[in-house]
């Protein structure tokens, strides 16, 4: 029965949009009801579902994604500069140019493969974020972070006759201001092209290209033989996840029209890796689930500090309490990458399949406990066997 | 003719950290084939190895400052001090080279429980898993060091005595204005010895010989009934003294931080890709050959004809280098191939 819902497309769509769209409502009972963090989430699932078209699905570990987000974020701001404050044309060119990037780096990087893949992308990460805050000054305006400022030419704007008000003008699709209705037309708005990038990853996922993607992770000299180019397949794939990470870049500049180079560096690039394996790299939610998992809590905890810490612990007794804030303490407020970190290690360590691997563990042991009450049905077990071997890897 | 020399000395300090480095790098991927991305801040434990040391030598008690006589004043004074007088503060002056005896065991021990605590387990997981785990590390690491020590640089002075600069171009009968710091030149002296220390004890011990073979061949070694992954808890406790000392001695050349270790992690990479995997002359060689080409590009000259070529050399050589020679300088034959 679950089965079947999960073949067909329309409906994970029908599921996937009600619970996206719905977010805010689901949401408010665990205190993540606010604008900023809500199109964090669906700005950085983009990010980490086009990964994961790289990643997961061909087994290609980049260390530089950060790079393409970055790309996308400066382009997008620029457009605001010199085009429009629209964020249509922002966010196409974003998608474009950071296209043409990934074309570039993944036709070098790719030459090779395994480590030295990691290594290669690395590399021209390090030189992109080095390039940004040094010669690339005028462009990238170094350390301070692309800004708008008020004698932006804005040709398109200004064409249309739009004549900005006093002060800084705002980000807007076609006059809605992305600031409106208290922050959630900005969350909609990244709502929905999530939406679109998961309809998109879902088709890859189950094309003829996906599978081959996939024959490439699981042996790529095999495909080799069989006289199958491997290149343009994973050039491709390279350059739809950059598209992606450009995309999310554009969609955190059109929310907040501020570029900075700190969005490169290489810790935001192993950021997107954790995200994605968190969740369960190679499967479909697993991303975004480990996206939304890591950003709520980041939320939490980089915002408590020793004092709402001893109020956390206000019911135990005062020794206990002081020594509860103690341990506790290093991993909260300025110490969440401590948290990050030691969750990355636990992780990889026992559940390299993610979120997802997790929950298929707990579904076949739990048809194991109720299976025994039941008649055990020749479907229920073909139903059981697939999702034991997907975690068995 | 002195600018040149001037940088080349200037490349060679940098360069025999990165050989350093890379030097402990290349020995866990040869022998252990694990892909460290931690070995960066085991090079920043080491520094903060040399701050340690030094806080526990100048540990003070408060007493009353007998030159003030207006008022009631103190001042701190470290019990090396009072009990040992003028000795005392000897030690405490040579701390960061004395802090070399304190980081040998603490390394050793840092070295031992990760590679039994953790890496053991990844011998047979792939690369990607290897990077992640160890990358994940590096950051628990470096976060833990934040919280004890601060986010902010702390000043390692060297001893009094090399704090001045060396005057190579008298020693060498060349111009006189060309200075060089004495810690630089310590360094670049001390790198070296380091380096060919490892590489003797890998040349003439038995041991050496069979982490040599099973850097070349390590399925032919255990057919031959040698217990490789023994061994490999002391390989990987080798590399991390090496990362620590290296770290140690470059405390006073660059006030260490929580983030060092991440910097030099990246560039260390490159340096064993460039050198070739698994190949210890071509890391060390690859460490020197960057450090000097660094310092050319920072030259002024090369800067206004190239801008931010200072940036982004050593990635594009690395880039270069992996794309017309994959193997690297003197990468072998089948070694990290896949």
């Amino acid at each position: 029965m679950i089965k079947k819902i999960f073949s067909s497309n329309p409906l994970i769509m029908l599921i996937f949009s009600a619970v996206v769209l719905t977010a805010p409502i689901w949401l408010d009972p665990i205190g993540a009801n606010y604008p900023d963090l809500l199109q964090k989430f669906a700005i950085f699932g983009i990010f980490a579902i086009g990964y994961n078209i790289l990643f997961g699905l061909t087994g290609y570990l980049s260390f530089g994604h950060a790079t393409f987000l970055g790309v996308g974020s400066y382009t997008a701001v620029w457009a605001f500069k010199l085009l429009s404050m629209n964020i249509v044309p922002a966010i196409i060119l974003a998608i474009i140019v950071s296209g043409v990037f990934a074309l570039i780096i993944g036709f070098l990087s790719l030459r090779r493969s395994g480590i030295y893949f990691s290594i290669l992308t690395l590399a021209f990460a390090q030189m992109a974020y080095s390039l940004a805050y040094s010669v690339l000054t005028p462009i990238t305006n170094g350390e301070t972070g692309l800004q708008l400022s008020l004698k932006d030419p804005r040709v398109l704007d200004s064409m249309a006759g739009i004549i900005p008000q006093e002060g800084l003008p705002s980000t807007n699709l076609f006059g809605y201001l992305m600031k409106s209705y208290e922050g959630y037309f900005g969350f909609y708005f990244a709502a929905v092209i999530l939406i679109i990038a998961f309809y998109v990853s879902l088709k890859i996922f189950r094309s003829p290209y996906g599978l081959k993607l996939r024959a490439i992770k699981s042996n790529q000299t095999r495909m080799k033989y069989t006289g199958f180019n491997t290149r343009p397949y994973l050039l491709s794939a390279f350059v739809i996840s950059g598209m992606y990470a450009g995309l999310a870049g554009a969609l955190l500049a059109s929310i907040d029209p501020l570029a900075g180079a700190e969005r490169m560096q290489w810790t935001a690039s192993g950021e997107v890796v954790l995200m994605t394996i968190l969740g369960g790299a190679g499967t479909l939610i697993g991303p975004l689930l480990g996206t939304t998992i890591i950003k709520y809590l980041e939320n939490i905890f980089s915002a408590l500090n020793p004092s709402e810490l001893h109020n956390m612990f206000d019911f135990m007794p005062e020794p206990l309490q002081n020594f509860m804030v103690t341990i506790v303490s290093p991993f909260v407020g300025e110490g969440w990458h401590l948290t990050l970190g030691a969750m990355f290690m636990i992780i990889v360590i026992f559940l390299p399949g993610g979120v997802m691997q997790g929950l298929s563990h707990l579904s076949s042991f739990m048809k194991r406990l109720f299976g025994s009450k039941k008649d055990t049905t020749p479907d229920s077990v073909n139903d059981a066997a697939p999702t034991t071997s997907k975690g068995g890897h | 003719m002195d600018a040149i020399l001037i940088q080349i000395l200037n490349g060679l300090d940098k360069g025999g950290a990165y050989a350093l480095i890379a030097l402990g790098l290349t020995l866990t991927f040869g022998t252990l084939g694990i892909v460290n991305f931690a070995h960066g801040a085991l090079f920043m434990l080491g520094a903060f190895c040399a701050v340690l040391f030094n806080k526990i030598l100048t540990i003070s008690v408060k007493v009353k400052d007998e030159s003030i006589t207006f008022f009631d004043a103190y001042k701190e004074q470290p019990y090396l001090e009072i009990w040992l007088g003028d000795l005392g503060n000897t030690i405490i002056d040579y701390s960061v080279p004395l802090s070399i005896l304190f980081a040998i065991p603490v390394m050793w021990l840092v070295g031992v429980i990760m590679e039994r605590g953790l890496i053991k387990y990844f011998y047979k997981r792939d690369h990607a898993d290897q990077i992640l785990v160890t990358f994940g590390l590096a950051i628990v690491i470096q976060e833990v060091i934040r919280h004890f020590f601060g986010a902010n640089p702390i000043p390692m002075p060297p001893p009094d005595i090399v704090s001045g600069s060396a005057p190579i171009g008298t020693m060498l009968g060349l111009n006189d204005n060309i200075a060089y710091p004495w810690w630089r030149l310590i360094y670049l002296v001390f790198s070296l010895i380091v380096i060919f220390a490892v590489f003797a004890f890998l040349k003439f011990t038995t041991f050496g010989m069979v982490v040599r073979a099973g850097m070349a061949d390590r399925e032919t070694v255990e057919l031959l009934g040698i217990n490789v992954q023994r061994r490999f808890t002391i390989v990987f406790g080798i590399a991390t003294v090496v990362a620590g000392l290296a770290g140690v001695m470059y405390a006073p050349i660059l006030p260490p931080d929580y983030h060092m270790g991440m910097e030099f992690l990246v560039l260390s990479f490159v340096v064993v890709v460039v050198g070739g995997m698994g190949s210890l002359p071509g890391a060390v060689a690859a460490g020197f050959l960057l450090g000097i080409l660094q310092s050319f590009a920072s030259m002024n000259e090369v800067k206004s004809i190239f801008p931010g070529i200072d940036q982004i050399i050593i990635y594009l050589v690395a880039v270069v280098i992996l794309l017309v020679r994959p193997r690297g300088l003197m990468g072998r034959e089948g070694v990290f191939e896949d």
